[in-house]
């Protein structure tokens, strides 16, 4: 089962790889990461999604937790959460299948942000399950490049996601 | 500012070479009080410093120029990490306007350094200088020790700032724990008290945190049997009664029977290496375990434990041996004490003409009392040691356990003698280690410092042969050295008193000879080259299968 991990990291340099080594080298499988900024400034905020068992995973923040420049992990994965994920999907679209993928695209609450003679490029949000399930659709036309974020996420309720 | 630096941390001593883009720090030791160690490599300089550090308990402080002068320190900072030393790095680096060009001499030190340092530093302005060097201080010596590098760019050297060193220190994700939690201490005073057949294993963290006589207490007034790991060795005294030896790959019987046959394991900062579980499912199977360590990443690492603490030893072997009510251990020990405590050896010689290894070990034992630093280099003499010495006093081993440093010996010996002038400092090494940092002699002659060496030369990298032996089908592929240099000519070469030592009968004098010298002696003991290391536990076989000899591979 994917877990979510919400690390609160000094904004200094090095600071990605300092953590990206550590996963490469303690053989952990990291899913996706995400990193952006805080509200409160020198402080980056990173959503790391990994595919670990318990104790693992145990490790994982422990390991996480001896680098100097991480303040704090919280475990998000139990809690209720709100998490989302932004993919840009570029596909193949001949002028006759513009209508039948726009109406996918509008049933899953995309957007259509380029058009050119022979191809789309579809923005949507959402949860794993909903992206995988757009892919899915889409891969009928011939999908020729996607990028994806990795997931961000955040408690709900007023409760800050890294406990502070 | 950096040397102001050093003085305000307490450093005296620092060790290092020279180089182009560490020339400001360098002029600037020229006129200082702090004493610079000159060695003759690089990796002598951070092996030395470990030494150092190892012995006085205060951080090893190196410095070293960009690129080639500070990869060479890779392999000592790796060393110093594995083992918890800590030590402070200092490399020049190019100028901040050079840095990603691959100028002359750079190399990303920082970005080589990242899985091996307990942190570091890049400092490109010379404003946050005071910061760093006050947190690399702060970080390198508290918590689980370990080596922090600051890479220093030449310009950056170069500025004169307004000297400020900074009082107070907040990092905000470093707080080590230092008090094991009360709750947890509460378990684990039941599961003594409960314990039939209880062991304490105690590792490195016992020599680091200074919790000798706290565990002494403990042992003692609960009677409680004690095994030590290799960088245990000298945590408790080896003529304790109580003391069974080292555990693992070439432990003692009695360590290794009493861990399998143990109800509670009482694991005091140690971190269930490879070499001391053996196959990791098999050990102790019917033990609970209490694991204290400082860093909580050991805990469940490798062994699910049942009583996690995380704490300064020290301290939460003080709170445990106060409150604990010893458990009735009597029978326990009447069985633990059938097995064999030490590792045979043959003390007197079949044949004059054949010296073993061990004897030569054991003969420094003797003359020493236990009482000597001694440090080693990586295999079998390294192995023969640890059982052989039977050492009495805290950071009295210096040796290189968890990287396994072939070369550590010799420099490290020079920083431990240099952290204690007036301890009896030994070098045991072997003739493939000594001569990969042979360089070294220069500067103890140069400085004086009396270490004495003992190679045990067998002309052969021993344990490899070993291994090749027992596992390999005897097929000796690379591990013999039919070409082995005169020790004893080389020592006197670079100015140093050398001996060459064939006969048994010579092995006593040589040593008493040598203690006597005061400059540095090369000891050359020519021994039997066929010797294995024993009792031994086969790679991933549990550690009561040992093999007393090679019959039963």
């Amino acid at each position: 089962m994917k877990k979510i991990l919400a690390v609160l990291v000094e904004d200094k340099p090095g600071v990605l790889s300092r953590v990206a080594g550590l996963f490469s080298r303690r053989g952990f499988n990291i899913d996706s990461i995400a990193v952006g900024e805080t509200t409160e400034p020198g402080i980056s905020r990173m959503t790391i999604t990994v595919e670990e068992d318990s104790p693992t995973l145990e490790q994982v923040v422990k390991q996480l937790n001896k680098l100097i420049n991480v303040i704090k992990i919280s475990n998000i994965t139990e809690d209720p959460a709100v998490s989302r994920e932004l993919m840009l999907i570029k596909v193949q679209a001949e002028p006759q299948n513009r209508g039948e993928i726009q109406q996918i695209v509008e049933t899953f609450r995309g957007k259509t942000v380029d058009v050119s003679p022979d191809s789309m490029v579809i923005e949507v949000t959402g949860d794993d399950e909903k992206l995988e399930a757009i892919k899915l659709l889409l891969q009928y036309y011939g999908i020729k490049e996607i990028v994806r974020t990795g997931k961000i996420a955040m408690v709900r309720g007023s409760k800050n996601s890294a406990g502070n | 500012m950096i040397l102001k630096a050093f003085q305000e941390e307490g450093v005296t001593r620092v060790f290092g070479y020279p180089g182009g883009a560490i020339l400001n720090l360098y002029d600037s030791l020229y006129d200082s009080s702090i004493c610079h160690v000159l060695t003759r490599h690089e990796q002598g300089a951070v092996h030395a410093a470990d030494g150092y550090a190892r012995v006085s308990g205060k951080p090893g402080v190196v410095t070293a120029t960009s690129g080639p002068g500070a990869t060479n320190l890779v392999t000592g900072i790796a060393n110093a990490y594995m083992d918890s030393v800590p030590m402070v790095v200092i490399t020049g680096q190019v100028p901040t306007f050079l840095i990603g060009t691959d100028a002359f001499q750079e190399a990303d030190i920082t970005g080589i350094t990242l899985p091996i340092t307990k942190h570091n530093y890049l400092a490109k302005d010379v404003e946050e200088l005071p910061r760093i060097l006050k947190e690399a201080f702060h970080i390198a010596t508290t918590g689980r020790c370990g080596p922090v590098l600051i890479d220093l760019p030449k310009d950056v050297q170069a500025l004169e700032e307004k000297y400020n060193y900074p009082q107070e220190i907040d990092i905000a994700g470093y707080k080590p724990n230092v008090e094991g939690h009360p709750g947890q201490v509460n378990r684990a005073i039941k599961a003594i008290k409960n314990a039939k057949k209880p062991v304490i294993m105690a590792g490195g963290g016992v020599v680091r945190s200074g919790g000798y006589h706290e565990l002494q207490e403990m042992a003692t007034r609960g009677n409680i049997p004690v095994t030590l790991t290799l960088m245990g060795l000298g945590g408790f005294p080896a003529s304790n009664h109580l003391y069974l030896g080292m555990p693992g790959m070439h432990g003692t019987r009695a360590a290794n029977y009493a861990l399998m046959e143990a109800d509670l394991i009482i694991a005091v900062g140690v971190r269930f290496d490879d070499r001391v579980t053996g196959k990791l499912d098999a050990f102790a199977p019917r033990a609970k375990i209490i694991h204290i360590d400082i860093d909580p990443v050991e805990i469940g690492k490798n062994i699910a434990v049942d009583i996690p603490i995380v704490g300064d030893l020290k301290r939460v072997l003080q709170a445990l041996s106060r409150r604990f009510q010893p458990g009735d251990t009597a029978e326990w020990l009447d069985k633990v004490n059938q097995w064999d405590k030490k590792v045979d050896l043959n003390p007197e010689p079949v044949d004059n003409k054949v010296i073993k290894p061990q004897q030569v070990i054991n003969k420094i034992n003797e003359i020493t009392g236990g009482e000597a630093i001694i440090a080693t280099d990586v295999g079998q003499h390294q192995m023969w040691t640890a059982q052989h010495y039977r050492f009495e006093k805290p950071r009295s081993f210096v040796s290189s356990g968890g990287l396994g440093t072939m070369g550590f010996g010799f420099p490290a010996a020079l920083g431990a003698k240099l952290a204690r002038p007036e301890e009896t400092v030994f070098c045991i090494a072997g003739d493939g280690s000594f001569q990969m940092n042979i360089q070294e002699l220069s500067t103890a002659v140069y400085y004086g410092i009396p270490v004495k060496v003992a190679i045990i030369n067998n002309s052969c990298l021993g344990m490899v042969r070993q291994w090749q032996e027992l596992f390999y089908n005897r097929r000796y592929s690379y591990s013999t050295f039919e070409y082995g240099p005169d020790f004893a000519r080389i020592a006197e070469a670079f100015g140093a008193k050398g001996m060459k030592v064939d006969q048994f009968d010579q092995v006593e004098e040589t040593i008493k000879t040598a203690m006597q010298e005061e400059g540095p002696v090369i000891m050359d003991f020519r021994v039997d080259s066929t010797e294995n290391v024993f009792p031994m536990v086969a790679p991933n076989q549990p550690i009561n299968n040992l093999m007393m000899d090679g019959s039963d591979v």
